[in-house]
């Protein structure tokens, strides 16, 4: 009797826990594929399900030329600010990786602390400073904007790489004659390279998608586009941009998937 | 150049590394922020009279102030339901074969990478008036008017919850993949049952995840300023829209740094005190 009850128990425990954690899927999933289904609509309004299906809505997606111009704008920050970030945050982590002085963790939590405060707080306090020494706002400072709160995911996914890496190896190489540099291109560089390019992804995604900095940062003349999707949204429901997600959606699907072959993003980000 | 003497620790590059970095943060990020501090302590636009004006304007503002705690239990409520939906997730992600752990990996990675006003606007679909929902619950005749669901607490919560999710679920895959599976198993063939195992075992080893996602979480959803304002609409007004508001157009810059700066301590705190009750939920973890 005591057993049957048992089994009972466990089973209305894995029985609860299986239907929310399901449920917690399809809530993750549906609006994506919602947007999916929409963009196909060959009706004017968001109604679900389409009275009718057809491709007018990419149609219209092609000729509109404010929102190419705008992710045109977009995509020329994000490269700048993934390059930046690169730059700065692969040889920053080289230096506070394996130091364990409290300059190198004082420096970390600096260079990590864009992600926790309000990004709006700091876009604002970013033109305020510019104004101030008379930088007039330009696609410059976006990028300088956006770097600072990108750069952070390029040194997280840098430390875990050169984390993972085998200290030995770096002894032989020295041994065996290699200067540090050689050690570093032949050596280094090979085995954190995945852990680079899955930093510097991350952080061109939430470039390409940043509104708080950009929209005090970019000037009347560069229009970026989540913002100018943004005020679309605000001022009316237009199926034009449920093409144009669909599109950013497939593009995001595609990224991802080659990016779990590259680097093993998945590993990378639950390790 | 080949001689590199075997003394020298190879392993660990020079601080000189991060000088340039340090440099880039001290005078774009540190800079701008002590800027807005100082600006935060002037009475009037032109900054010429030192004072706690602003500061006092924001907190005898009965307005400011329901802005303020509006924010601040938004953030608790989508924390919570968060939890409640990717408790689970991360706890099926451990009963599954690698194949279907890569499928789950993936949808919960998936919305963290997917723009952030893409997302939202697809919240818009599903609970604007013609939405899924609606049409839903109209065709089967539970409804005749469709129900307001955009622009209301419930809608926001619910799109800031899906937004944030993979903030809550990836660190509690991590914190459940560290805990010994035997520890389960021996509490239940002891006689606990499985859900006196989950709360007295499962759940305590897993609280340095809990509090990692909670902390990501609730700085997230605070700070969500696409989705508060698209979902939540004109009548519901939190803390980043009411900042951007007094910056853009009011261009109160004082006014509009002491929100920052109520704002970043706010967030601060929240920071901290997840922060300390992880520090001390490692030991208890590690015990």
């Amino acid at each position: 009797m005591s057993g049957r009850k048992r089994t009972l128990e466990a089973i209305s425990f894995e029985f609860v826990m299986t239907v929310i954690a399901i449920i917690a899927l399809i809530i993750i999933i549906a609006p994506s594929l919602v947007v999916l289904i929409v963009s196909f609509t060959s009706g004017f309004s968001l109604r679900f399900p389409p009275p009718g299906y057809s491709l007018r809505w990419y149609a219209e997606l092609w000729d509109a030329w404010q929102l190419h111009f705008a992710a045109k704008n977009s995509l020329i920050v994000a490269l700048w600010a993934t390059g930046l970030s690169v730059v700065l945050g692969v040889a920053a982590a080289l230096a506070i990786s394996r130091s364990r002085t409290l300059s190198a963790r004082l420096l970390d939590s600096l260079f990590m602390s864009p992600l926790v405060l309000p990004a709006l707080a700091f876009g604002l306090a970013a033109l305020m400073l510019f104004s101030l020494v008379g930088l007039p706002v330009s696609p410059l400072t976006l990028v300088i904007g956006h770097t600072v709160v990108c750069v952070p995911y390029v040194i997280r996914n840098t430390v875990a790489a050169l984390a993972q890496l085998e200290p030995t190896l770096l002894e032989s190489s020295a041994v065996l004659g290699a200067s540090r540099l050689y050690t570093f291109r032949r050596i280094v560089l090979p085995l954190i390279r995945p852990g680079i390019i899955a930093g510097a992804f991350i952080a061109f995604m939430s470039s390409f998608d940043n509104v708080p900095v950009s929209l005090f940062l970019r000037d009347a003349a560069t229009d970026m586009l989540p913002i100018r999707m943004w005020q679309d949204l605000e001022g009316k429901l237009d199926v034009t941009i449920a093409a144009l997600s669909s599109v950013l959606i497939i593009a995001t699907v595609v990224l991802v998937a080659v990016m779990e072959r590259v680097t093993g993003l998945s590993r990378r980000l639950t390790n | 150049m080949g001689a590199a003497p075997a003394s020298r620790d190879v392993t660990s590059y020079g601080m000189g590394l991060a000088a340039p970095l340090a440099l880039f943060f001290l005078v774009f990020f540190v800079a701008p922020l002590l800027q807005l501090l100082w600006l935060s302590l002037h009475n009037d636009t032109a900054a010429l009279h030192w004072g706690l004006g602003q500061y006092l304007h924001f907190l005898t503002d009965p307005f400011s102030l329901s802005v303020l705690g509006s924010t601040l239990l938004l953030g608790a409520e989508v924390t919570a339901v968060c939890l409640v939906l990717g408790f689970p997730i991360a706890w099926l992600y451990q009963r599954v074969g690698p194949r279907l752990q890569t499928i789950i990996i993936l949808i919960v990675l998936l919305p963290l990478l997917t723009s952030v006003v893409v997302r939202t606007f697809a919240w818009i679909v599903i609970l604007g008036r013609q939405g899924i929902i609606n049409a839903t619950l109209q065709s089967l005749g539970i409804i005749d008017t469709p129900l307001k669901l955009l622009y209301t607490q419930f809608g926001v919560v619910i799109a800031l919850a899906q937004v944030q999710m993979p903030l809550m679920t990836l660190p509690l895959i991590t914190a459940l993949g560290r805990i010994d599976p035997n520890l389960d198993d021996a509490s239940c063939s002891l006689g606990a049952g499985s859900w006196r195992s989950f709360f007295k075992i499962t759940l305590p080893l897993s609280l340095p995840g809990v509090i990692a996602g909670c902390t990501l979480t609730y700085a997230a959803a605070i700070t969500a300023f696409i989705t508060q304002s698209l979902i939540g609409g004109g009548q519901m007004l939190f803390m980043p829209m009411y900042l951007y508001q007094q910056a853009s157009t009011l261009q109160n810059w004082p006014f509009a740094s002491a929100i920052s700066i109520i704002f970043l301590l706010a967030v601060l705190a929240v920071v901290s005190v997840f922060t300390t009750l992880g520090r001390m939920s490692r030991g208890y973890g590690g015990a």
